[in-house]
């Protein structure tokens, strides 16, 4: 069975959680054999940003050693087999162009999006 | 009314582990802490899970990470942290949980310093308060 996981949900608690809990699972599910891939759309096409640094948080005397790591998280996604689209029309509404994006991180176009549904037993909408 | 030292209120209304929101109010109130205000903090709905004393921090595999690696970031170390800060710049922090939600949520059991109160807690607050921010939360 194959999956499309489309995560459009950003941001939302990686503070805390010291990842997007999305893509964490997806990386548990794959390492439970799942065959998923992964489509960023809305401000989740972020997620596809090279150099993002969430470091230095700190609140009184409590530090956080181990910030957020998304961009690693996709990168780790793609390594193992994963293909990582980010939506082409909210990359461009951001500003962002392919030279901004991680390695590995193939653009979708609109029109291509209904062609690449139906090749996905399953569709989730994060 | 105001006091000698900048009393702030604040209301709280998302569940630790859910929403950045809560992340940016620790992050104000650890501000107004530093600059030696006191403030006034009213949990009301999922923020009364905020300073509950079971959480617990746990290893994540995925990240290959111990629990002690991972130094899981805990909403109640941070309102602890949070309270400390605050004493350490001569002011403090007056946390109270929305009773009536502690007990939708079975949240009672809370770290040192949290105190249950009511809705009349909250506008006690407003009106001792220099200003009020309200951080809701959306659907």
């Amino acid at each position: 069975m194959k999956v499309l996981s489309i995560i459009e949900c950003a941001y939302r608690a990686t503070i805390e959680e010291q990842d997007d809990t999305v893509v964490w699972l997806m990386h548990a599910l794959k390492g439970a054999g799942a065959a998923i891939d992964v489509l960023l759309r809305g401000d989740a096409v972020n997620y596809a940003v090279r150099g993002q640094d969430a470091s230095g948080l700190a609140f009184g005397g409590w530090r956080q050693t181990e910030p957020p790591r998304i961009e690693q998280q996709l990168s780790s996604l793609t390594a193992r087999g994963v293909t990582v689209y980010a939506l082409a029309d909210d990359l461009a509404e951001r500003g962002l162009v392919p030279i901004d994006l991680l390695p590995g991180i193939e653009s979708l176009q609109p029109q291509a999006l209904a062609a690449l549904v139906p090749r996905y037993d399953r569709v989730w909408h994060w | 009314m105001t006091t000698e030292r900048p009393l702030l209120a604040f209301a709280l209304m998302d569940a630790p582990f859910e929403s950045a929101r809560t992340t940016t109010a620790l992050r104000l109130l650890d501000a107004a802490a530093r600059r030696g205000c006191d403030l006034k903090v009213f949990a009301y709905e999922g923020a009364v899970l905020l300073p509950f004393a079971r959480q617990q921090a746990h290893p994540n595999a995925v990240h290959g990470r111990s629990a002690e690696e991972e130094n899981h970031l805990l909403p109640k170390d941070i309102v602890a942290a949070l309270v400390a800060q605050a004493a350490h710049h001569g002011g403090n922090i007056d946390w109270v949980n929305c009773g009536l939600c502690v007990d939708e949520r079975g949240a009672g059991d809370t770290i040192a310093g949290v105190r249950r109160g009511t809705p009349n807690d909250f506008w006690q607050m407003v009106k001792d308060a220099r200003n009020t921010l309200v951080i809701p939360t959306h659907g």
